[in-house]
Formats: C-alpha cells, structure tokens, sequence
C-alpha cells in the first residue's frame, strides 16, 4: 500500500467513520433535547408567570381567608367583564370597583344569564392588569375555579372571595380584574378545524 | 500545493459522474448538491419576488385594484416564507457545500448520503407550500410569524400543509447542520487548525451550532399550533388556559437567532472578498471570530425584542433593549474591520468587491435602524410599521442577497471554470444599487409617517412614497434578470478561467483548477 | 443642535415620526432624533474612511498594500466606545420607558377591545360603549377591474369612523385593552401609544392629551383580511366640551332605549325588514359573507341556500345574536339593535332566491338575548 493511500484512508477510513458517528449521535440528541426544550418552554413559561407576576395571569387561588388587614391604606379593585363570541350569556360585575384595605376579605357578585333555549356551561377567565399586581390578588373563593352550568333562561349571581396582599407595594393603588366568558359546552378538545379536509 | 493539485488530477482521470437526470437525483458529491442548493434558492427567490410584485402592483396606487385582502394577506406570507426557508438559507446551504470541503481540505462532506437527502426534500416541502396556495380557502394568511390564534382557529383548512412543509424545510436545515458541524470538525486536513480555517467556515461553524438550537424550537412551535387547531389542545387559546403571547415567545426564541443565522454566513463571504480586492489580510482575525461567537450567543437573549408592545413588566422590557442594544457591538467590531482592511491596501473593484462594498455600507444603514428600533420607548412608534419592513429588507436582501450575489461572482470562475462577463456583472451591480434602495429607504419613511406593515390599501398621505417604493421594486425585479443571464451564459462558457483569477485571493479553493475537480483533496492538502 | 434640526421643515414633513400631542409623544421623538442622529454620526464616520480608502488607496492610483492586519489596542477601543454611546442612550430611555409604563392615578377609564374588524369603546366610569367601524363608503376603496374609477377618495380616506373615541385634554386617561377573537393592536401614533389587544387577556396603557383635536391612528397587529381597515379616531375636547358631549351622550341612550321599546312593541312589516336589513347586511355582513350571500368557500360559509338560513328560525337568530365559538362569526347582539337584527335576519331568509316568506319580529330576537 502506498504511502498516498495510507494517507487518505487516515481520513477517509473506518476511523474517521467512527469520528463521526459520535459527533453525530451527539448532535442529534442536542437535536431532541431543543425539540423537547420548545416544549418545555410551556410550563417554564407558566412558572415565571407565577412567580413574577407577568401577564396577569392569576395564580393565587384557593387561598385561606387574610386575618392581617393593613388600616393605613386603600387599594381600588376594578372589574371588567367580557363575553366571548358563541357565548350567549350576559355577564357583568354587580358593582364596577370595590375599594378595599390590604388584606380585608371582600366577597363581590357578578351577574350571568343564560339567554339562549339551551343549557350552556361557561368558564370564566380571569387576568389582571398591572401584571405585577397578580402576584397580589388572592382568590379565596371564586366562580372561575370551575365551569358554571346555567340552564336556559337561567340566572345566577357568581361570587368572588378575595384579598388583596398586604405586601402590595405602595405605588400600587388601582388594579383591574378582568373576566373573559367562553362558552365550553362543547369540550375544549372539540377541533375548530378539519384535518381530513386539509389533507 | 501544485504537486499535490496534479496528483489529483491524475487521480481524477477516473471521475466517473453518472449522466442525465439520474446523476442529480443520486448524487452525493458536494459541489453537485451545492449546485442543485444554489439554482433551487434562486429559483425560489424569483417566486418569491414575483409575489413581492404582485403585492408592489396593489401598492402602486391607494384603493383595491388588483387583489382581494385575503389574497394579499397570503401573499406577504408565502413571500416572506419563501424568502427566508427558499432563498437565503437554502443559498447559504449551497456556498457551505461547494466551499467548505475545499476550504479545510476534505474530500467532500462527512455524511454524503444525508446531503443529498438534505436537499431533495426542499423541493418537496415547497411543493405542498405552494400548492396550499389553489386549495380552497386559501394558502396561509396570517404572516410568516403565524401568530396564534389567528394561525389557529382563524386560520384557513390549507394550515396543516403549511405545518408539514415547515417540518420537512426544519429537517433539511438540521441535517444540513449536522452536516457542517461534523465536517469542519472532524475533516479538517492535518495542520488545518481552527484559528487558521477561513472566516466562512467560521461563521457556518457557529450558524451551524444555532441551527441544531433553534430549529427544533421551530419544531415544537409549528407541532403546537397544528394541534391547538386540529386535535383540541389549548397551548394559545385563552378559553382553555392558554395563551398567545406564550406562541411569540416561543416563535421568537427561535426567531431571533434565526435572523443571525440568515447573516452570519454573509459576515463570512465578505470577510473572504474584502481581503483579496484589498491585497491584505483580513483584519483582526481572531477579534472576527470572537465578534461572530458573541453575536451568536447574545442572539438568545433578545427574542422578546419583537414584543415590546404586548404588555410586558418594564423589567423585562429594559433587559431585552439593553441586551438588543447590546448586539450592536460586536457587529460594529467587524464592520471597523473589514474597513480596516481596505484601509492602506491596493485595491480593486471587480463585481464581487462592488457588491461587497455595497454589502457593509447598506447592512450597516440596516443596523442602524435596528439599533433605533432596540430603544423600547421609540419602539413603540416603529414596531409593526413599515420602518419595520425597511429595517429588516435592509439587512436581508442588501445584507443577505447582496452577499450571495458576491459570492456567486466571486466563486463562478472556480466552479464553472470560466470568467462571467464582467461587464453585464457590473450592469447588474448598478442596477441593483440603485433600484434596491429606491425600493426600501423611502421604506422608513412611510413607517416613521404612520403606516402600518402587512396592509393591502393606505391613507391618501401615503401614496407618493408608495407609488416610488412600487417603481424601485419593479426595477429591482427586473434588474435581478440580468443575473439571470450572467449565471447562465458563465455555466456554458466564456473566458477560460485561471486556478486564481483573483490576484489577492487566499484559500485552498484557489490552489486547485477551474473549474474544480469533480473530487478535489483526494488526498489532503498539506497545510502552511 | 437637536433642536435646530427638530424644528426644521424635517420634522414638520411626512418625513419624520411625529411629535404628537402628549408629553410622552415628545420624549419618544427626542429619543428617535437622538439615536437617529447618532447613527448618521457614526455612518459619516465609519462610511467616510471606507470611502477615502476606495479613493486614496485603489491600485489604479499606484497605492501598495500595506502589511498591517491586527491590534488588539484597536479593537479594544473600538469596542469601548461604542459602549459608552450606548449607555449614554440607554439612561434617557429608561427613563422615558419607565413614565410610560406608570398607569397609576387615572382620571379616566376606557376599555378598548378590539375584534374583527372594529374597535368598541367602553366609558368605564359611565357604563356605556359603542363600536366604531370604517366609515369609508365601500365605491372608495372597491377597484377592482377599474370599478369606481371616477370615485374620488376622501381626505381621510381609511382613517375616518362612524364614532369617535371623544376624549378630555389634560387628564389622564387609562386605556384597559383586550380583544374578542385574534390579537389586535390600537395605535395613536399622536400619543405614542401602542398596545397588543391579546384576547382572553387585559393590557394597560395611558395619555394626557394636550391639545384639542383629531387624532387618527390604526390597527397595528396583522389581525385578518380587514386588518388595514380598522382605524382609531379620537376626538379630544376641552373638560367643558366633553362634559357637554357626554351629557348628550347619556340623553341619547336614554331616546334608544325609548326606541327600542317601540320596536319591541311594533310589528315589522316584510317591506320594512327587507329594506333596513339590506342596508344592516351590506354594512356588517358582506365583508365575509359577500353581497351575493355566496360567502368565500373554504373561508366564511355561504348564507344563499344554506341550511341554516333555511331552517330553523331560533337556531338561525341565535348565530348572529350570540355568534359561533371557534369561528369568525362574532355575536351581534351588542353592536346592532334589536330591530336591526331583526331586520337582517328576515333579509337573510328572503334574498338571493331563500325565499323563506320568514318575517322576524323584535320579541324574538330579545328572547335569545339581544339588548
């Protein structure tokens, strides 16, 4: 064998092939592991949420009642309510603030009325604006814990139990609750599109 | 060097290339997939561009002449995907081919068969894209980022073909990735160390590595949105616990080092262009691969830099300005340098270099209205206006393109083994120069006036600047067939080329013959 | 300097962002100058040397390459400076950033809730809203094969509304933003403002106005075909003015109430119907379901022939009053009154050949839930 050839099977031959065979079986896990890290990018996503308060979404829920209230200052609880399309139901706060001290536990209604000639299950869901101040918000009791079934022509006040922590930094001094009704009647795993049709 | 280029040749007395169509379909010899790579990405992008017409033409005059909203709508979508996923990276893929084995010294890529696979299932995914277009209902319509829900549940039937599409185009990008990685790190020729390989292979080194990160990202996205439509799950929909701003996050934590992928390898051919029309080495090697490194890294941390208006805490909001701001840096250092490289050299200005030099001017002006965009409370002006367009046509298609265009002038003679006539090679350069820029500055104008992007019909104050835009677009367009003809008229003969024909031209491609031997480094090089 | 150059023609022209109307709006322009005019510095700079070199240094003019290809003192200098200018950026935009992000201490509450293909604005403090649609007349923008060539477009053509969004100068106003089906943005490009409208989800944003006047803005998130025809338009008045438009705001939701009772009293003849629902469906309707009720296949479903149509009364009021969840179709119950629904649904069961003889009184439209 010449000297050339022996060369060139250094880098072409079963060594090289073996080289490669790791790198590339390290690649390919990377690979996996991003494709499971998108995923895992949701509830990473649901932690920060909670923990920092972005986004408004609503964490603190079945909370024990507050027995702390701080005497030296008020905080104004806004509530505005929305009704998602198919949803035939009203929905409105039964009052549209409710100023309140850190800490005191407060019950509020909202109003709902199924106007359709069928039976409808709702599901409220709740986000609050600054962001920062769900970290704050606790719901003791609330309706958008669970699904609410209202027959038609039915009417039912819905209740929310909450406090607002005492910890709520002081240049927090309006927040706004806000309710989105959807109508899940059908189930949530009812597909709004048609793959047979696609393909 | 030259003993070992005629010993090749000997040796390649035997190449046997299969003949006719058959030979395409089966081959795994990397200038052969780095051919068919380039003719399919610049196919794509007349499809692509042709779109673009055709959303110019309904921009020329206020009103709606010529196309429905809907049928706009997917216009802008489908041209920004093609662009992206047929143009530039499948272009970039093709330079890594034909180059990078010749650059280090290897005989070809390391997993041959893979490359071959790697590109036969882009015409593929392409295919169903396009053909998603005639179904009924529409192609996709919702803009190349697919923001949930209207990606989901106001999305048209056709959006499971998108999906698949965008799967096959993730899985032809990651295995060409692989490709590259294990390429440049296990066949390299003996003294070819890292710090000497050319900056190219550099910048598809560190491309490749965001490749392997972000694509599959792109995966789950894609995978995340066919389910919410179609099997019930709920990842974006308020209604079952979800969220859509959780989708733009996820998008864009692959976007965002996407965009650094459709550039990085540009920082690499113009780092091979500017020295050899300077006569002088590149300046501050090490600091250009160092600067690439840091672009690379900082590119995961800025994502949310297209959110800025979707109701995030301040904290966050100055993190990512600061961090965008940030990137600005490291790209700076390496535009100081290339002009520190023509500073006192000898230089030249043949079409490569032209396109090159109009490369760092114009991508820098790209860099600068992105800089303006990283300032969060300036933002909230610019964002999702046509500012936004101009800014990001400024660093892809004079970024992007202008540096293909580069490259395909300055590496022709080497693959065809003739000279492209260099006059028509100049007309293009002009003609491109000038229209690309009647095309998108005025851009910036119009974003900065107040109107909005991905919209079929504007306001009366908008009409003369997009009545201009229109005309440098149709122009643009025009200009790019003049290309077309050089491309075609060097593939089938002119002046013989020389192994150089460019006198400062550094690199083991140029130690060999034009055109290059069917199988080049059959025995590797030795290395200076 | 800044100031030379801001009160140039520069600013005044359709070349440059606005300066706005809004404290805010002023900062944000200042900071848009400033970094603009810094990149032109340093592109003067960096673009100047790369020019002297293709002049001075070119080979046809006899220059010789130098040898030199490296410094680390160099580039440690060019990098440091550059990162001294963008601290210097940064300081003003944190600051900037940071005022615009305090929605504490508001005077006035709107709730914006953006859908397909309009704005609703809701007076929070007052309990009362109404949508806001495009008000330009469809010949205007309809060209399409030369159609409406001799239509002249108006001066706000695609940024006029049938209702403004009337606002009080000098106080502040809390914006509450949301969506009803895909993610909007409402933009004012007079005050800086932008916000994404994420359905299922409340963002906050807030403005004092300066001075009195109109203000148009646009939907600025890709939200469907009629994204580019969902503009904003406020009407801010001095405190007294508006006191005096909401007063006669709140007088004529009394007289619509009236109204409605009427209607609920009335019978609706076929004639009537058919002419006010022809009007309400080429108004609210055809954008998805076209003229000819033929809809777009694939797209938004045809209401000529259709089974629904066709079929039961009850099942067909209650689509359009309450919408479909999962689809496009919205509820209708809020932005049309009862006797417009009325209306527009015997329309749908007696044109293009549906012939259904149906003729829809009010009292059944209230009983699926129309207010």
């Amino acid at each position: 064998m010449s000297d050339e050839k022996k060369s060139r099977d250094a880098s072409t031959g079963a060594a090289l092939k073996s080289k490669n065979s790791v790198l590339m079986a390290k690649l390919f896990s990377a690979i996996v592991l991003m494709f499971g890290f998108g995923y895992a990018l949701v509830p990473l996503y649901d932690v920060l949420c909670e923990v920092t308060g972005i986004n408004g979404r609503l964490v603190n829920d079945n909370r024990e009642a507050s027995t702390a209230v701080d005497e030296s200052r008020m905080v104004r609880l806004q509530f505005t309510t929305s009704v998602a399309p198919g949803m035939p139901w009203q929905f409105k706060p039964k009052v549209n603030y409710v100023d309140v001290h850190p800490g005191e536990n407060t019950v509020v209604y909202f109003k709902a009325t199924n106007q359709s000639n069928l039976a409808v299950t709702g599901q409220a869901v709740p986000s609050v604006s600054p962001g920062i101040a769900s970290l704050y918000l606790n719901k003791t009791e609330c309706f958008c814990f669970e699904q609410q079934i209202l027959n038609s022509g039915e009417s039912v006040d819905m209740g929310l139990v909450f406090f607002i922590s005492p910890e709520i930094p002081q240049d927090i001094r309006t927040l706004t609750l806000s309710y989105t009704l959807f109508n899940v009647t059908q189930p949530i795993s009812k597909p709004s599109g048609d793959l047979q049709a696609a393909l | 060097m030259s003993t070992l280029s005629a010993i090749d040749e000997h040796n390649d007395h035997h190449d046997h290339k299969p003949k006719g169509m058959m030979r395409w379909i089966l081959t795994t010899n990397h200038k052969d997939i780095g051919t068919m790579y380039l003719i399919f990405s610049f196919l794509m992008f007349l499809i692509g561009g042709a779109m673009a017409m055709i959303i110019r033409a309904e921009l020329y005059q206020p009103g709606l002449q010529i196309v429905e909203p809907n049928f706009f709508n997917q216009m802008t979508t489908v041209h920004g995907l093609i662009m992206v996923f047929g143009a530039v990276m499948p272009a970039f893929t093709g330079l890594a081919n034909w180059l990078i084995p010749m650059m280090i010294g290897a005989p070809d890529m390391a997993l041959p068969r893979m490359n071959n696979w790697s590109f036969w299932i882009l015409p593929m995914a392409f295919a169903i894209l396009l053909s998603s277009l005639f179904m009924e209902g529409g192609g996709p319509n919702f803009g190349w980022t697919f923001y949930a829900p209207l990606s989901t549940t106001y999305a048209p039937d056709s959006t499971a073909l998108f999906v698949f599409s965008i799967h096959i185009m993730g899985i032809s990008s990651i295995l060409g990735a692989i490709n590259v990685v294990v390429t440049i790190i296990n066949m390299r020729a003996p003294g070819m160390s890292y710090m000497k390989m050319p900056l190219f292979v550099w910048t598809w080194l560190i491309t490749a590595f965001l490749l392997i990160a972000v694509m599959p990202v792109l995966a789950a996205t894609v995978t995340m949105v066919l389910t919410d439509k179609y099997f019930g799950t709920s990842f974006f929909a308020a209604a079952g616990g979800g969220d859509p701003v959780l989708f733009q996050h996820i998008f864009w934590f692959f976007g965002h080092p996407e965009v650094y992928i459709m550039i990085l390898p540009s920082f690499g051919i113009i780092s091979a262009i500017v020295p050899a029309f300077s006569r002088k080495k590149l300046f501050g090697y090490s600091s250009m691969v160092y600067a690439t490194a840091s672009i690379a890294l900082l590119s995961f941390v800025v994502w949310a830099h297209h959110m800025f208006t979707t109701g995030m805490p301040v904290a966050a909001e100055l993190f990512f300005m600061y961090c965008t701001m940030l990137i600005s840096v490291p790209t700076g250092v390496k535009v100081f340098n290339w002009v520190a490289t023509m500073w006192r050299g000898s230089l030249t200005f043949e079409t490569p270099m032209l396109f090159a030099i109009a490369f760092i001017v114009l991508f820098t002006i790209g860099g600068f209205s992105g800089l303006m965009l990283a300032i969060t409370p300036a933002d909230f002006q610019y964002h999702d206006t046509y500012f936004v367009v101009a800014h990001f046509h400024y660093v892809l298609v004079t970024g992007a393109i202008f540096s293909i265009m580069a490259a395909a002038y300055y590496w022709l003679p080497k693959w065809t083994g003739n000279m492209y006539n260099e006059s028509l090679g100049k007309l293009h350069f002009w003609a491109s120069l000038i229209s690309v820029n009647v095309l998108f500055f005025p851009m910036h104008f119009l974003g900065l006036a107040g109107m909005p992007r991905r919209v079929p019909d504007y306001a009366l104050q908008f009409a003369d600047f997009n009545q201009l835009v229109s005309i440098g677009g149709f122009a643009f367009g025009l200009s790019q067939l003049i290309f077309l003809v050089v491309v075609i008229k060097c593939a089938r003969g002119g002046e013989k080329a020389p192994a150089k024909p460019w006198e400062g031209a550094e690199g083991l491609e140029w130690d060999m013959p034009s055109p290059a031997p069917y199988h080049s480094h059959t025995t590797p090089p030795v290395i200076k | 300097m800044l100031g030379l150059i801001s009160s140039s023609v520069f600013a005044t022209s359709s070349l440059n962002m606005t300066k706005g109307v809004t404290d805010i709006s002023q900062r944000v322009y200042d900071l848009h100058m400033t970094i603009l005019i810094i990149c032109c510095v340093i592109g003067v700079v960096v673009f100047g040397a790369m020019f002297y070199a293709i002049i001075k240094h070119r080979k046809s003019q006899g220059a010789v390459a130098a040898q030199f290809h490296e410094s680390t003192k160099v580039e440690v200098i060019w990098t440091i400076i550059p990162f001294i200018i963008l601290i210097g950026m940064a300081i003003p935009a944190t600051k900037t950033l940071i005022e615009m992000e305090d929605n504490s201490e508001a005077d006035i509450t709107i709730k914006v809730t953006g859908s397909q293909w309009k704005w609703h604005y809701q007076y929070f403090d007052h309990d009362f809203g109404f949508y806001s649609l495009l008000s330009t007349p469809r010949e205007q923008y309809e060209n399409q094969n030369g159609k409406n060539a001799d239509v002249v477009k108006g001066e706000n053509y695609l940024l006029e509304v049938d209702r403004h969004l009337v606002l009080p100068i000098g106080k502040k106003v809390r914006f509450l933003i949301t969506a009803d089906d895909v993610i909007h943005s409402w933009w004012v490009p007079a005050f800086a403002v932008k916000q994404d409208a994420n359905p299922g989800f409340i963002n906050e944003a807030w403005t004092i106005i300066n001075k009195p006047g109109i203000y148009r803005g646009q939907c600025a998130e890709l939200c469907g075909k009629d994204h580019g025809f969902m503009p904003i338009v406020v009407e801010a008045l001095s405190q007294a003015d508006y006191d005096v438009w909401l007063a006669g705001q709140k007088q004529d939701i009394a007289k619509a109430e009236v109204a409605a009772k009427q209607a609920l009293a009335s019978t609706l003849t076929m004639d009537d119907s058919m002419a006010l629902g022809e009007t309400v469906y080429m108004t609210r309707c055809a954008a998805c379901h076209q003229a000819n009720g033929a809809g777009i296949p694939g797209a938004f479903p045809a209401i000529k022939g259709s089974p629904i149509a066709l079929g039961d009364i009850g099942a067909h009021i209650d689509i359009v009053v309450n919408g479909k969840a999962g689809t496009a179709m919205q509820a209708f119950s809020g932005q049309l009154t009862a006797k417009e629904l009325a209306a527009v649904i015997t329309y749908e069961r007696n044109a293009w050949d549906n012939n259904t003889g149906d003729v829809v009184q009010v009292s059944e439209v209230n009983a699926k839930g129309a207010k």
